[in-house]
């Protein structure tokens, strides 16, 4: 499907339901046989969803917008840094969403009324729904780090929002084209951020890629806070595999980069120390992405309050909110947080439609790491709602084992390299 | 007597989206991994067509670490008996090979 032909059709499937909202209400309440689900956002929450609604609630008609015409997952990126994949690797298509007849539409949304339970494009059309599923990501606070816009990430790249691909390809060019013994600086922001183990990764795999072509390197990992997710772990490979290459700088000893200089390659620390490096790694401090905060769905910590059981957005009733831009602590904002909570919010949606009870929820997450060759850990978390928050439940989940423990570490890698392969399938496929 | 049937069919089908259809959600949970029908993402084991009490018994010690394992002993702990059961009633009904 081009997207001229998409566009003709869409517009004019828009004009017929905007003529006829209340036929089509009727309808729904009547016996369920269609309803507009709109899925904004086509990662890992709304391309999950937009899958599971064709597969489980065949009677939802399925719109997706999405700007990109192709994905690359954030996750697995790191691996790209290392050299063990390349870009095609972690890109995926929505051709196969397109053959579950979702209809994928490529385009930015620019507005969102609740009320009217209307979409405005940026093409200019008008898309009406029934239910709406939100699943924008995340949006790079720049200025947090003064000197850090936009311009600067083509010097400094954050490679944390994947778009194009073109940010995670910039690093990669950088690391290669680096000279043996220069030092590789990343800035980490505090919690909350996407992917909260993903710059731990990165430190290895960049790692990984400098001891076999760049020995005499060093990565100076500057942080903005003073523990992070599977320390020991994390620490324990480093150590073992890279030695002292590399260093990580907690906020108590001056890791938060507050200011950077693009041109000069400084990374600039709270208490004035300048850290000049060859390579500069920015993750900066995120909220939920733009059309949240206009739309006003976020407060004002910058994510979207949301309800524990649907995802129902606290602002904005009939707007299910899933995936990073939501505040979901204590969930992490992962990938499969996002495909897990994007099944329970069309259900929940599906559910509402019917004017049924929304299912009871149990959201799972499990995120693994590379650190270097062979050598894979996991978190893994299993939470539930009750009223009024998400709790994890007691005595499970948690990190792999400490220890010398080569098979543990082993089979995690394959583990993980199997995870990527089942959760994209999952989600795209 | 044709046209009755498809009629009846229709006239089901009208009801169909009803919340009888509607899916296990917690087995969900467990495709991002095992891969969607749970038929296995090499190596990690496949779930469907496996009997139910074998899928039990190996949960039940996941849980209490009577079982060796990488993570599966972390994810165990999450469920209940009963979540349990009904994932692997779910998954014993599934096609091993997979029907997408």
């Amino acid at each position: 499907m081009t997207p001229t032909l998409s566009r003709r059709g869409f517009i004019a499937a828009a004009a017929a339901t905007l003529a006829a909202p209340s036929i089509a209400r009727a309808q729904i309440a009547g016996s369920g046989a269609s309803a507009r689900l709109v899925v904004i956002g086509g990662g890992f929450g709304g391309a999950s969803a937009a899958r599971f609604a064709r597969i489980a609630y065949p009677w939802l008609d399925v719109t997706l917008i999405e700007p990109q015409s192709r994905f690359v997952t954030c996750p697995y990126g790191n691996l790209v840094l290392a050299g063990r994949l390349g870009m095609n690797d972690i890109t995926h298509s929505y051709d196969a969403l397109r053959a579950r007849r979702v209809r994928v539409i490529r385009d930015w949304v620019d507005g969102i009324d609740p009320v009217a339970k209307t979409l405005r494009l940026r093409t200019g059309a008008t898309l009406a729904y029934d239910r709406a599923i939100l699943s924008p990501g995340i949006a790079l606070r720049w200025g947090a780090i003064e000197g850090y816009d936009e311009a600067a990430s083509q010097l400094m790249p954050h490679a944390w929002v994947p778009a194009d691909g073109s940010q995670t390809s910039l690093l990669r060019a950088q690391l290669e084209a680096m000279e043996d013994g220069g030092v590789v600086g990343i800035s980490i922001p505090a919690n909350p951020f996407r992917c909260p183990p993903g710059p731990y990764e990165r430190i290895g795999m960049i790692a990984e890629y400098l001891k076999k072509h760049k020995p005499r390197s060093k990565i100076l990992a500057l942080d903005a806070k003073d523990a992070f997710s599977k320390q020991g772990l994390f620490q324990d490979g480093w150590k073992a595999l890279y030695g002292d290459m590399i260093e990580w700088v907690p906020l108590s000893k001056d890791g938060r980069v507050t200011r950077v200089d693009p041109a000069a390659r400084i990374l600039e620390t709270e208490f004035g120390t300048k850290h000049k490096v060859a390579v500069a790694n920015i993750i900066p401090p995120q909220s939920a992405a733009r059309i949240a905060i206009d739309a006003s769905l976020a407060d004002a910590s910058g994510w979207v309050p949301v309800s524990p059981r649907t995802f129902e957005s606290k602002a904005a009733p009939g707007i299910h909110v899933i995936g990073d831009a939501n505040n979901g602590a204590p969930m992490p904002k992962s990938g499969y947080v996002a495909n897990s909570t994007a099944k329970q919010a069309v259900a929940s949606a599906a559910a509402l439609l019917r004017g049924e009870s929304p299912p009871d929820a149990v959201y799972f997450n499990t995120c693994y790491s590379h650190v270097g060759p062979e050598y894979g850990i996991s978190i893994v978390g299993i939470f539930r709602p009750t009223d009024t928050a998400i709790v994890e439940v007691p005595n499970s989940g948690g990190i792999s084992p400490r220890g010398d423990l080569p098979d543990q570490r082993r089979f995690e890698a394959l583990y993980a390299d199997a995870w990527y392969r089942s959760i994209t399938e999952d989600t795209f496929g | 007597m044709r046209r009755a049937a498809v009629g009846l069919l229709l006239a089901l089908a009208s009801f169909a989206p009803a919340s009888a259809q509607a899916p296990l959600l917690t087995a969900q949970a467990c495709l991002g991994c095992h891969g969607p029908g749970a038929i296995g993402q090499t190596p990690i084991a496949g779930l469907a067509g496996r009997p139910a009490a074998d899928l039990v018994a190996a949960m039940t010690e996941f849980r209490a670490n009577q079982r060796p394992g990488t993570i599966m002993g972390r994810i165990a702990r999450g469920y209940t008996d009963a979540e349990i059961a009904a994932l692997a009633a779910h998954f014993a009904a599934l096609p091993p090979g997979g029907a997408r």
